[in-house]
């Protein structure tokens, strides 16, 4: 009873005396809605409404040839936001299957032009167009090569701007997957050298990549009779929308609708965790059906099949829907490794593609620094501490926010930019 | 107006020639005498059961066409559209923007108005009818848009075909105007005669003043559409645009 009293009295304590140091005002305590709602209006920070963005193309290989549906993607978009005087340099590395031009990339570009930084935004490996221009092998998801791909585009970027600016310093950072890519390529600079980076900052990464693809995959769990139940799901979920949309007053889809929708809805954990496993589904159909229509290597698309730029995918794009990450990993990504690194098991392949695989670099590296949430719904149980105990004081953890729901709230953005300024 | 379209009729039907020639089968191609040899997951193997999807649904036997069209738009957009969104952005003041932009769904209001009328809608006619006669008296030929707090709808023939139980038909991606249905096809080309037959009796205008009119609104329209093609990030991009823009549309005709 005593012990209980005191450590009842040590906890008051404890969260008191964080609450006065460290006030966190991010609103949404369930981590699947933080996830889908991300940040209120009122509470993001005070970024400018517009900064001068430049949309560009880049050809990464002079000889690449793209198959022909994808014929429109032979050279990598990207855009950049440059000071006119000398200033330093940030890449933003997107994730997953999310482009150069995503909501995320487009803030933190508004944070960090306003910051004083040139600023570089690149999709993320996974993303179609990077993986018909810019893949190497067009086999995207191995940290080490998407590094290699990364770099070589960074270098291509600045080969470009190298005339047009000047530059005092170059950093990097990245969010989910583009954290993971952003960690190997700031070790991959410590070898090549070209930029030295001074300062990298890692945004909810996952762990182990393939904990964080299991834990998505099984998201769709949630879809009351599973995957092929989804029709049904979708017209459900359209029909609430659509009940919303047709009796508002005016025809504008923007935030204020959403958040109504979702309002109206008013969905459940399990809805929310299904919401966000189709659109995880719908990144790997996008990124494996690519990859196949690139390699011809026969995971979707039987080998010897041609698509022609006006061929209907019919059936196969039902059957790319169905597969998940954990399919591409086993039964394409592995069998690709395989040819490259015989003998490789798949626990090996699996356990090389996380953050423990260079978890003495980032121990001993000062310039790596990591933002987190302590909820976020990437992680496996347990997984989140490894932030702590791995970069100690470079690790900002916050106590909820989910996956990224966080990342444009007032604080987050202060800190991001802070990271670098500092 | 008839002169112009005489005059041009010839040339779209070439084009349209041109586009359906090249718009030839949309099966995948094999070796001579092959068979497709099985991948890993084929669809025997992963869609067990008796699948039915959305896209069953949305009829689209012009897709070899349809596609054809598509990427003629894509090219359209990329060299002819966007550079002229781009330099009329650069050149015209962002008021003078605003008020263009104002003054075509001023007319748009018009289309919407007929068609509120059409349905029997006494909330849309009201509501519509209040916009206009605000907006093009003391909005200044619509330039101002004075009754913003007046609820808008947009309104169009092919919603009134759809009302009245019309089919939307099968799936169809228009020239320049992009993706569509036989329905709101036909519904579009009606609103754009209608419009212009209005705009005739209303103002005498020159043959290069209909031109600027008619680039002018195609500009403006454009330069409020963020969307570019090409650039969804999926190889799935027309079948995606297909189910959003059938799905959006029936629930336009609900509401």
């Amino acid at each position: 009873m005593k012990k209980g009293l005191s450590f009842l009295i040590a906890a008051i304590w404890v969260t008191a005396s964080w609450a006065a140091t460290e006030p966190y005002g991010y609103p949404i305590t369930d981590r699947w809605q933080a996830t889908v709602i991300g940040t209120p209006k009122q509470l993001k920070a005070d970024l400018p409404e517009t900064i001068p963005i430049k949309k560009r193309r880049i050809t990464i290989f002079e000889d690449r040839e793209v198959p022909e549906p994808l014929w429109f993607d032979k050279d990598l978009r990207y855009f950049h936001a440059l000071q006119k005087g000398p200033a330093p340099l940030i890449f933003l590395i997107a994730g997953t299957g999310v482009s150069y031009d995503g909501g995320k990339n487009n803030n933190m570009a508004r944070a960090f032009y306003q910051a004083g930084f040139h600023v570089v935004s690149i999709s993320s490996p996974t993303y179609m167009n990077f993986v018909v221009a810019a893949s190497k092998t067009g086999v995207p998801g191995h940290v080490y090569r998407d590094a290699e791909d990364i770099y070589r585009v960074m270098e291509r970027i600045w080969d470009k701007l190298q005339d047009k600016i000047e530059v005092t310093d170059f950093f990097v950072t990245g969010y989910s997957l583009g954290g993971l890519n952003t960690a190997f390529v700031t070790l991959l600079d410590e070898e090549r050298q070209v930029f030295n980076f001074k300062k990298a900052l890692l945004i909810n990464p996952p762990v182990n990549l393939y904990n964080s693809i299991s834990l998505l995959d099984r998201m769709l769990e949630n879809i009351p009779g599973g995957i092929d139940n989804f029709d049904r799901f979708y017209i459900r979920l359209v029909e609430q929308i659509g009940k919303v949309y047709t009796r508002a007053d005016s025809v504008n889809i923007d935030e204020e609708f959403i958040f109504r929708a979702f309002e109206a809805v008013n969905p459940d954990n399990e809805e929310l965790a299904a919401l966000i496993g189709v659109s995880f589904r719908i990144t790997s159909a996008n990124m494996a059906f690519t990859s196949d229509l690139m390699t011809n290597a026969g995971y979707i698309k039987p080998a010897n099949m041609t698509f022609t730029k006006n061929t209907s995918p019919g059936d196969l794009e039902t059957v790319a829907h169905r597969l998940g990450f954990t399919d591409f990993f086993h039964t394409y990504f592995y069998t690709h490794e395989k040819k490259l690194q015989p003998g490789i098991t798949r626990q090996e392949l699996a356990d090389a593609m996380s953050l423990t695989e260079i978890e003495d670099y980032l121990k001993n590296s000062p310039k790596i620094e990591v933002m987190h949430n302590q909820d976020d719904i990437i992680l496996e149980e347990g997984e989140i501490d490894f932030f702590p105990r791995v970069f100690g004081a470079r690790a900002k953890i916050y106590p909820r926010g989910g996956h990224l729901g966080n990342m444009e709230y007032r604080d987050n953005v202060d800190h991001m930019v802070r990271v670098f300024t500092q | 107006m008839n002169i112009t379209l005489k005059k041009l009729l010839p040339h779209a039907l070439v084009l349209l020639a041109v586009l359906t020639l090249g718009a030839c089968s949309t099966a995948p191609v094999l070796p001579e005498g092959e068979e497709p040899l099985e991948p890993r997951f084929s669809a025997d193997r992963v869609l067990i059961k008796e699948t039915h999807t959305l896209d069953d649904e949305i009829s689209d036997p012009w897709e070899g066409f349809n596609r054809s069209m598509y990427r003629f738009n894509y090219r359209f957009d990329k060299y002819v559209f966007l550079p002229a969104v781009n330099g009329y952005q650069f050149i015209t003041p962002d008021f003078m923007q605003a008020g263009i932009y104002n003054f075509f769904r001023n007319i748009q209001d018009i289309t919407t108005l007929i068609n509120s009328i059409l349905q029997l809608s006494p909330e849309k006619t009201a509501n519509t009818t209040t916009r206009l006669v605000i907006n093009s008296t003391i909005g200044i030929l619509g330039f101002i848009n004075v009754a913003d707090d007046v609820p808008r709808s947009d309104e169009d023939f092919g919603q009134t075909l759809g009302h009245w139980g019309v089919g939307r038909g099968p799936y169809l991606v228009l020239p320049v105007l992009g993706p569509s249905s036989l329905r709101d096809g036909t519904g579009a080309i009606v609103d754009i005669i209608v419009i212009g037959r209005i705009r005739d009796a209303a103002l005498d205008l020159e043959t290069w003043q209909k031109w600027t009119w008619s680039i002018l609104r195609a500009v403006d329209l454009r330069s409020h559409v963020a969307a570019r093609y090409y650039e969804s990030g999926t190889p799935f991009e027309y079948e995606w645009l297909r189910l959003l823009y059938t799905t959006k549309r029936e629930l336009d005709i609900e509401r």
